[in-house]
Formats: structure tokens, C-alpha cells, sequence
């Protein structure tokens, strides 16, 4: 299709003023925290990852296999090996102009929260989401990831009368060892992709749960990130284990200053549900999408991925994408246990010059496994929106059931949707359903939203509420509540 | 090329064959077609075949490299008037059709006049050899040959334009209406074994005319062989053109066809892709949608079983906009059968009022059969209203427990709910004559099965 896409972009139109005031809408949340880091210089070699696991002071069996990462890597740089289907453009990334570690520096071992950097604690107030505001928040535990390394940690307490282990990553290293390396890797190995393999390499921190047996986590897990030091590369790692018949619920929300250069953000998230564990994992994500011309801005390119390990397992994912210059990013579930289920709900939203090429993957391997992929896109300004997902029923894969529905909605008519679903059918007992459809938002809708007195624009944002409420509907209380604001908030001046 | 790894070497080879070919016909071609040829021989020594695995989008899922494995050397035409056995090709044994359809018939690469029937056509219209059509003074072959294939971008398009010596010219001037089916008909007999033929059809169907035209790949032999083939076909503005192509060549051959279509404005298109024979069967079908208020409707039905492997690329592309398409493929897989859909459409800037449905649907009878599909959209418009459907299944269990409730056996109410799944695209063949051959070919398909 490259072909084509580069045929089309020559006989694009010149821009339309009408639609002009969508990529000038500033972001709301860009402002930069001014604190002491403590960063090692630009480039990558295996000294930098020598350096970044000796300043976590990580065992020998966590360097090995960092450095075993990285020589994978290195292969795939050298062959030229980066992931370059996607419908996205940008120019090369210069690996060695990154910073791979930046940490807030640490003062003595924090016991409260009013030990932490004053400053952090601001930039999450500006967020709108201060720390202590959460603590007493309907039971949310809040894990924060500051740049790369955890500042503060709270219900920990609670969760340990359970059994439950919610950490930093780097905590779990040390604290629990023995599951981080059964688990690290074993649902997305280093050598997945260009990405997982840096991830792999250079990972600073992120978080780590593990529900024991029998266990329902009595809140919703919570870890805002964001991104801060300048040309910083942020690269989380997030593992989560849900034991025989627990249940939890995560929820991942994201917020980043305004920067001129851009900043990858190539992060890996792992799920693994034992037999009858159901993980449930949300996020709301909202970077820096760069200005109007396209410049700065986030690449996100994120590998998420959770396994069905058990049988009757559930693993669900929910997004609502409005931000990132870039998105890259698949949330995939592997069914191995017969009767798992896998879930993906997507709202993805993109304006100005965003690109996002997102979707699930859903891989049915057990017997009666069931999928479903609800996949909503929206598109204005001179974005580019693609849904890719593949749907893959294995020869073993008896009575597997999917049902996949991405729709989209274009704004103006410099934007793009495109909609790529793969579906791999090996066993003939499956029994799959494919639906989508393309169109702008309805003029019969519209119109009967002005005869009731409703303005163009409040119309607008009723219908594509009314869109993704399918979506919506998944999330967490508090979460939707969000997730309708920022829709609203960055659907303003997209229209009219 | 600096690698020589056998594939290449075999590449090189097809390059030699094309440029011996050049040599013998010069100056007894007219220029423009020499430089046509010489252009594409370029083109293909660049491009060579699909053969990466890595990356290679187009191809994902079907993997040509055992075309290519095969040494398929080149059939040797240099003189179109040689010799054709035709006593040999008795074309009703190879149920090709009704005998009351026009036909222009092509065996192992050579026109057979003595085969083909072009009685009884209305004035004006040309249907006969390509070669003998490159010599006329008609403008039209020189117009459209190679204009909407381009040969700068895919290498089995390079190598036919290069080589290609003989093929069938239909012409339908505009205001005309041919009651009749004509069939475009190519047969391989035991001649091809091991060779590679470069069948290439132009079909230009003047303003307002209308007109069915079936092409037929049939081989006579249990041969392995190539059929690269290469179709053209401009639909005027205002025509009604209907096109089946029928793949029913042995299960040992290997069939690229590469068809391009030009739909103008208010025309109106319909096609049929039948894939029931072949080892490897390769459809790239691209429609442009170059004219507003065109209307096309794009189906396919493939019914393969043991090795087979079919792969229908279809790409419909809307140009400018006020357009209808609708567009459906339904298979029947037994056995070890793969097939692969890969449906585009595109919607350029500015192609407003495009309305398009795009739908796969397979049906698996053996869990060893694999159905690969990828319905996609690229949409760069917001004026359009684009859907598409794909679904994967075995029989409706409750279909099937209705019809033992009403006393008919397990078998035959299996058979009538395969019948009719694919008598969805069948039935929608509108001359009455080609939808009772195509069902007649399904049929006697599924009965083998």
C-alpha cells in the first residue's frame, strides 16, 4: 500500500481554514517541572546497561538479561529490522541521541508522602490528580512513575494484608525475585519486536502486581506516568500476574509537558491470568500530541500483550487514545486456556497531525476460547487514524468465538481512516464475525440535534460521546467520567 | 544483479527469453509496441518477481516462491502463424460454455481462428487476436494496450508485457449492444508442460455500449504449467459491461492474472472471479473508479479443495467520488485448501459521495483447510459511507437441524447449505446463460469434493 499512500499524500489538498482552529487548540496540560535529575549522558552501549542495572543495583540474572536484549537489538538495528508496516511517518529516530536513564534525585528513603519533592507533587495538583486527593479517592492506590523511577507508593499496607504485591518494578527485583523471573518476558519476549527488544534492554522502572489465589483486589490499581526530563526516553515495564481466581483491576492514565524535540516512549506491558483469574486493564492516555505543524510531540510506541495462561481466565483491555504525536500500539491477548476470554475496547481520537495505527491482536489457541474487539476511531484536522488487528484461530482452536467491529468517524475532509483487520482462520469450528464501517458523523443526526436548539458543536460532541459510549461504558467509574471530558475538551474547534 | 542464488538465475533466464524474443520480432512489430516491450524488460529486470517473505505486505500470505521453484521456461512464440493442433482441443469436452457464446480462442499461446466463432455480431465490433490488432490501423489498441497495467511497478505485469505475443482484442464500439456472451478462451495443452504462457487480453467497450464477456483459463493437460496472465479492460462512460473470469485449469498449474479495469463516468461494471481449478491461483483485480456516478459490483466465489491455494487481491479505487460499489467473495475450502482475500478500497481526497461494501465470508469443511482475510479501508475523505463484513464459519448448526427435522438426509441438507451459500454470488449473474455454466462448474465441484 505504500504506493498508494504515497500517491494519495502528493494529491492532498491544500489546508482548509475552516478546520485550521482544531491543531492551533494548545494543550492543556503542558508545563515543565523544574527538579534535580540524576541522568546519565545521551547513547547506548552495553555500559549503559551496565550502568542503569548497577544504579538500580540489580542481581546478576536481571544484567544478563538486559545485555542479552540489547545483543538482540543491536542485530535488529544493524539489519535494519524496525517495525515499518505501520501507516505512520516520521523521520528516523537516532538511537544514540537518547537518554536512557533519568532519575529524580534520591534524598534520604521517603516514609510519607510529605517527604516527596514538592514539585512533583505540584505537577500532579496541575494534572488535576494531587496525591493526596487520591489517597482519599474511593480506595485507589496510587503507584506514581515520575520520569523512571517510583517517588511514592501508597495503600501498600492494605494491599500486603491481602497477599497482594503492588510495587515498583525495581522494588519487585529486590523484594521478590523469584516471580519477577518467572514472569519477566514470558508473555512478550525481548525478541518480539525492535521496540520490545529496547524496552528489554534499557527499562528504568514501572510497576509490578501479583494477586495470590482466591484474591479480589479491593481497588483499582492505579500509576500515572509522565514524561519529563528533556530528550529522555521513557521505557516502562509493567508486569502484572493474576493467581487462580483473583481478580484486579489497573488503571493507567497519562499526562506529558510541552517539549520542541520529540520523545519516544516504548514501553511493554505483560498480563498473565491463571485458571479462572480475570485482569482488567485500563488506560487513558494523553501525551503531548505536538503543535500545529506537527513538530514535537510523543511517539508511543507501546507493546502490550496478556496471556490467558489458565483456563475459564478473562483478560481485558480498554483505551481511550487522544493523545501522542504517534501511536504504535497493539493490546493483545494470547487465549491458551480452553474457555479464556480476551477483550478489546478502544476509543482512539486524533486531530492536528496526529497518526495513530493501533488495534488488538487476539490469538485463539485454547479450545472454546471467545474474543471480542470493539475499536472506535475518530479522525479530524489532518490526522491519520488505522485500525490494525488480526483475529487468529489456531488448528487446535476448537469452537473459538470473535466477534471484531471497528468503526470510524472522519471530521473535515483532510483526515484519513483506514481500517486493516487480518483474520486467520485454521480450524473450522470457529466461528468468527467481522463488521465496520466508515462514514462522517450523520446530517440527518445533526439536524435533528439543531431543530431541538443544540449548536453544531455541542451536537458534534453528543454524537461522538454517543459513538464511543460503547466504549466508555467499560472503563472504571472515575475513568469515563475522564474519559468524556477529554474527548469534549479535544473535540473543541474541530468543528463549526 | 550481483547475487546469483538459483531463483535469480532463473529470473535472469525469463529477462534472456524476453530480450531473444525482442530481437526475433524486430521490425516486424510497429515501434511503439517494440518500446513497450523493451521498457517492460527493463522494468522486470529491476522489479524480478515477488519472492521476499520479509515485508512483503502484497504477498503475506501467499508465498510464490514454489512458482518460481518450478523453472517454468518461457513458450516460445516467435511466429504467431505457426501450426495449431486445433483438431486436438475439443473445446465442449472441456465444458467451456455454450457453443451459441462469440468466442476467440487461444491455444498454448497461439490464436486458433478455427476455433473461435465471431458470427452473428453486431457491425463494428472486433473480437479476435491482439497481435493481428496491434498491426491494424484502429487507434484503440495503441490507446489503451499497457496503459492501465502498469509494468513499472509489479514485476508479473513487467514480465507479461514483455513477452507477451499473443492474446484476444475485443472492441465494442459506443451505442452498441451484443446480445451474446463473448469468451475470451485460453488453453493449455500438454505443449505448456513446464512452460509459461503470457496470455494478455484488451477489452475497450465504447460509450454507452453493453456487453458480457466471460475469459476462460482451461488446460487440456494434467501438466504442470504457468498462466501469467494480464487483462484490460476500459469501460466507457455510460457502458454496461459484465466480466467473468473462470479459472478452471488442472490442479497442477500456477495462474497469476492480473486484471485491470477502468470504470467512467455513469458506466456500469459487474464482476465475477470463479476460482475452481489451479494449484496456486493468483487474482490481483484493481477497478478504478475514474468517472463519477460509475457503479460496480465486484464478486467472486472460489470453491478449492486437496493442495489448492487461491488468492484474490482486489482493489477498488475511488479517483473521484459520487461512486457505488458493492463487493463480495465467498469460499468453499476442503481438504488442505488455502485462500487468501485481500480487499482495498481507497477513497482519494476529495472523492466525496462514495458509498462501499466490501464482504468475505468462508466456509471451512476441513480443519486442515486455512481461510486468511483482510478486508481493508483507506480513507481519506470524509464524505463516504464505506462498510465492510468478513465471517468464518462451518454449516449453521440450526439450518442444518431444521432440515433433518423435516426429513432430509445429513448429506443432502449439507449440500443444499453449501449450494447455497455460494449461490449468493452466483445468482447474481445476470445473463441467464453464464449463471446456468458457472453453477453447472461449482456443481460438479463441490460433487468432487
Amino acid at each position: 500500500m505504500t504506493t498508494v499512500d504515497e500517491t494519495i499524500q502528493d494529491v492532498a489538498p491544500e489546508s482548509n481554514q475552516e478546520l485550521k482552529s482544531i491543531a492551533q487548540q494548545e494543550y492543556k496540560y503542558g508545563f515543565i517541572t523544574e527538579i534535580e535529575t540524576d541522568t546519565v549522558p545521551p547513547g547506548l552501549t552495553e555500559d549503559t546497561i551496565r550502568l542503569i542495572s548497577s544504579k538500580k543495583n540489580e542481581p546478576e540474572w536481571m544484567l544478563e538479561w538486559r545485555l542479552k536484549a540489547f545483543r538482540h537489538w543491536e542485530t535488529l538495528l544493524e539489519k535494519e529490522q524496525l517495525p515499518d508496516w505501520a501507516h505512520i511517518k516520521y523521520p528516523p529516530i537516532n538511537f544514540q541521541d537518547i537518554i536512557y536513564y533519568s532519575a529524580p534525585k534520591p534524598k534520604e528513603q521517603l516514609s510519607s508522602l510529605d517527604e516527596v519533592d514538592p514539585e512533583v507533587l505540584s505537577t500532579f495538583e496541575k494534572l488535576g490528580i494531587p496525591l493526596e486527593e487520591q489517597k482519599r479517592l474511593a480506595g485507589v492506590a496510587v503507584d506514581a512513575v515520575f520520569d523512571s523511577v517510583s517517588v511514592a507508593t501508597t495503600f501498600k499496607e492494605k494491599l500486603a494484608e491481602l497477599g497482594i504485591i503492588f510495587s515498583s518494578f525495581s522494588e519487585a527485583i529486590q523484594d521478590h525475585p523469584e516471580l519477577v523471573r518467572k514472569y519477566l518476558g514470558s508473555v512478550v519476549p525481548y525478541t518480539d519486536n525492535f521496540y520490545a527488544a529496547l524496552n528489554a534492554a534499557v527499562f528504568s522502572d514501572g510497576s509490578f502486581c501479583y494477586i495470590p489465589k482466591g484474591v479480589r483486589c479491593p481497588m483499582e490499581l492505579t500509576t500515572y506516568f509522565r514524561i519529563n526530563t528533556e530528550n529522555s526516553g521513557q521505557f516502562e515495564r509493567t508486569l502484572i500476574v493474576a493467581d487462580e481466581s483473583s481478580y484486579v483491576s489497573y488503571l493507567e492514565g497519562c499526562s506529558a509537558p510541552i517539549r520542541d524535540t520529540n520523545q519516544l516512549h516504548a514501553a511493554v506491558v505483560e498480563l498473565v491470568a491463571m485458571d479462572d483469574a480475570e485482569i482488567k486493564y485500563s488506560t487513558i492516555q494523553n501525551w503531548y500530541p505536538g503543535d500545529e505543524n506537527g513538530k514535537g510531540g510523543i511517539y508511543n510506541f507501546v507493546t502490550k500483550r496478556g496471556k490467558c495462561l489458565g483456563a475459564r481466565s478473562k483478560i481485558s483491555w480498554t483505551q481511550v487514545e487522544t493523545g501522542s504525536a504517534i501511536t504504535w500500539k497493539y493490546p493483545s491477548v494470547l487465549l491458551q486456556g480452553d474457555d479464556s476470554i480476551g477483550e478489546f475496547y478502544s476509543v482512539a481520537l486524533v486531530k492536528g497531525r496526529q497518526q495513530a495505527d493501533t488495534g488488538s491482536k487476539m490469538t485463539h489457541i485454547g479450545k472454546r476460547t471467545k474474543s471480542t474487539i470493539i475499536a472506535k476511531g475518530v479522525s479530524a484536522g489532518q490526522a491519520e487514524n488505522t485500525y490494525r488487528g488480526l483475529v487468529r484461530v489456531n488448528p487446535g482452536a476448537d469452537d473459538a468465538w470473535n466477534f471484531t467491529q471497528c468503526d470510524s468517524l472522519l471530521i473535515g475532509d483532510q483526515c484519513g481512516a483506514h481500517t486493516t483487520p487480518y483474520v486467520e482462520v485454521k480450524n473450522k469450528s470457529a466461528h468468527l464475525e467481522h463488521e465496520a464501517f466508515t462514514s462522517r458523523v450523520s446530517e440527518d443526526q445533526l439536524f435533528y440535534c439543531n431543530s431541538r436548539g443544540i449548536s453544531v458543536e455541542k451536537a458534534h460532541s453528543m454524537i461522538i460521546n454517543g459513538f464511543c459510549e460503547e466504549v466508555f461504558k467499560k472503563l472504571p467509574f472515575e475513568f469515563a467520567v475522564e474519559a468524556t471530558r477529554l474527548l469534549e475538551l479535544n473535540l473543541e474547534g474541530t468543528v463549526g | 544483479m550481483t547475487t546469483t542464488s538459483p531463483l535469480e538465475t532463473y529470473l535472469t533466464d525469463f529477462a534472456d527469453a524476453a530480450r531473444d524474443y525482442q530481437a526475433a520480432r524486430a521490425g516486424r512489430d510497429p515501434e511503439w509496441i517494440a518500446d513497450i516491450r523493451a521498457e517492460a524488460l527493463d522494468s522486470f529486470r529491476e522489479l524480478g518477481l515477488p519472492i521476499t517473505r520479509r515485508g512483503n505486505e502484497e504477498y503475506k500470505y501467499t508465498d510464490i516462491r514454489p512458482l518460481v521453484r518450478q523453472g517454468f521456461a518461457p513458450l516460445q512464440i516467435i511466429d504467431r502463424d505457426s501450426a495449431v493442433g486445433e483438431s486436438d482441443v475439443d473445446l465442449d469436452a472441456l465444458q467451456v460454455g455454450p457453443s451459441e457464446w462469440h468466442r476467440v480462442v487461444i491455444v498454448d499461446g497461439r490464436f486458433a481462428p478455427e476455433l473461435s466463432a465471431s458470427d452473428g455480431l453486431p457491425g463494428g465490433i472486433t473480437i479476435g487476436s491482439l497481435a493481428e490488432g496491434v498491426h491494424s490501423a484502429s487507434g484503440a489498441v495503441r490507446d489503451h494496450l499497457a496503459r492501465l497495467a502498469d509494468y513499472t511497478e509489479h514485476g508479473f505485469t513487467a514480465l507479461n508485457t514483455a513477452l507477451a505475443a499473443e492474446g484476444a482484442l475485443v472492441l465494442v464500439p459506443r451505442m452498441t449492444a451484443v446480445e451474446q456472451p463473448i469468451q475470451v478462451v485460453y488453453v493449455s495443452t500438454e505443449q505448456t508442460r513446464g512452460a509459461a504462457s503470457m496470455p494478455r487480453t484488451l477489452i475497450v467497450a465504447g460509450e454507452d455500449s453493453s456487453a458480457a464477456i466471460v475469459e476462460t483459463h482451461v488446460s487440456l493437460a494434467d501438466d504442470a504449467h504457468l498462466t501469467n496472465a494480464v487483462t484490460e479492460i476500459v469501460v466507457g462512460a455510460g457502458a454496461n459491461i459484465s466480466y467473468c473470469k473462470v479459472q478452471q485449469e488442472s490442479e497442477a498449474t500456477y495462474n497469476v492474472s492480473t486484471t485491470l479495469v477502468e470504470v467512467n463516468e455513469n458506466a456500469n461494471f459487474r464482476s465475477m472471479a470463479i476460482d475452481i481449478g489451479g494449484l496456486l491461483t493468483r487474482n490481483n483485480l484493481t477497478i478504478i473508479m475514474a468517472g463519477e456516478g460509475g457503479n460496480s459490483d465486484v464478486r467472486g466465489a472460489y470453491v478449492i479443495s486437496r493442495d489448492q491455494h487461491v488468492d484474490n487481491q482486489v482493489i477498488v479505487d475511488h479517483v473521484v467520488g459520487h461512486n457505488d460499489m458493492n463487493e463480495i467473495y465467498k469460499g468453499i475450502l476442503d481438504g488442505h485448501a488455502r485462500s487468501v482475500f485481500h480487499g482495498s478500497i481507497i477513497v482519494r481526497p476529495n472523492a466525496a459521495k462514495v458509498n462501499a461494501m466490501q464482504v468475505d465470508k468462508n466456509l471451512l469443511l476441513s480443519n486442515d483447510a486455512e481461510a486468511d482475510t483482510k478486508p481493508a479501508f483507506w480513507i481519506y475523505c470524509d464524505d463516504v459511507r464505506c462498510g465492510h463484513g468478513a465471517a468464518c464459519g462451518n454449516l449453521d448448526e440450526d439450518a442444518m437441524f431444521y432440515l433433518r427435522s423435516r426429513g432430509i438426509e445429513e448429506e443432502e441438507a449439507r449440500m443444499m447449505l453449501i449450494r447455497a451459500f455460494v449461490s449468493e454470488v452466483v445468482d447474481a449473474i445476470e445473463e441467464q446463460s453464464i449463471q446456468d455454466h458457472v453453477a453447472a462448474l461449482i456443481a460438479e465441484k463441490l460433487d468432487n469434493l
